[in-house]
């Protein structure tokens, strides 16, 4: 099951639609990494809301995507994570250490747009 | 109270196995009854223990029953392997400790998703994980220390 990455001006929008097998995640990894360079993003917010689980390998796999990113120059922010998926996670002890997450779409855009924008500013 | 002939046998062989086998875990939870946070702490621990049979044995087998005892009920998994087995069961489960460059959360964190939890292995003939989840009406088993 691909994930659909939209282009949102300089963002790129990852909306999953479905349970992920670890290939598929694997296989998001690599296409963004790839789409950031192409359509030059600054942002990439990955959407995770229909994920019924985020287990040890979903979580690593998020964290290794977020810093690839960061290295070809995008923020990542994941949004959408369900309080009982959250719930799990603590549970488990999993962190997203270094990767933005915030609620919903709405707040990931703007959420990237603060980042952006912060970044942008000459120094003093 | 088990009825083996109600026992659903999954293979794991591949990652998209683990998918099916949380995903036909969370319908059979919610079958027995529990509570959504609960359904989903169970799909977390079957990801991660299929996980663990394909890492280590390549493949294997889960086994989920139902079980009731008295007022409650209990979602069981086992996860069997003929893998190389595990041998340091307590290193295992430590966490943060891997044999294969993981996280070291998946064995350990089962464990503190479920109520019970037994590992059997055998060097060279593979491992038996047991987990358990019960319900949380009736009088509730006390939980095996975390």
């Amino acid at each position: 099951m691909q994930v659909p990455i939209l282009k949102q001006g300089s963002y790129l929008i990852a909306s999953i639609q479905s349970a992920l097998s670890d290939a598929d995640m694997l296989q998001l990894r690599d296409d963004l990494a790839e789409r950031v360079g192409r359509f030059r993003a600054r942002g990439v917010i990955i959407d995770v809301t229909v994920l019924d689980v985020i287990d040890s390998f979903a979580t690593r796999t998020l964290r290794h995507l977020a810093h690839m990113l960061n290295l070809r120059g995008a923020d990542t922010v994941i949004v959408g994570i369900q309080p009982e998926v959250a719930f799990a996670m603590v549970q488990l002890g999993l962190t997203l250490e270094g990767v933005g997450t915030v609620l919903d779409l709405e707040e990931g855009l703007a959420f990237l747009d603060l980042k952006i924008k912060h970044h942008a500013r000459p120094g003093p | 109270m088990q009825d083996p002939a109600l026992d659903i046998h999954m293979e794991i062989r591949s990652t998209i196995d683990i998918v099916t086998a949380r995903q036909q875990g969370r319908e059979l939870a919610m079958e027995a009854g529990f509570a959504g946070s609960d359904v989903t702490l169970i799909a977390a621990a079957i990801s991660e223990i299929a996980r663990n049979i394909l890492d280590h044995a390549k493949r294997g087998e889960l086994v989920f029953s139902l079980i009731t005892k008295g007022p409650d009920h209990c979602l069981q998994v086992v996860a069997r392997d003929e893998g190389p087995g595990i041998a340091d069961v307590t290193r295992a489960m430590q966490y943060g400790y891997s044999s294969r460059g993981g996280l070291g959360v998946g064995l350990p964190g089962a464990k503190w998703l479920m109520d019970d939890f037994e590992i059997e292995s055998v060097i060279g003939k593979g491992t038996k994980i047991t987990m358990r989840k019960w319900t949380r009406h009736g009088n509730r088993r006390p939980l095996t220390s975390h």
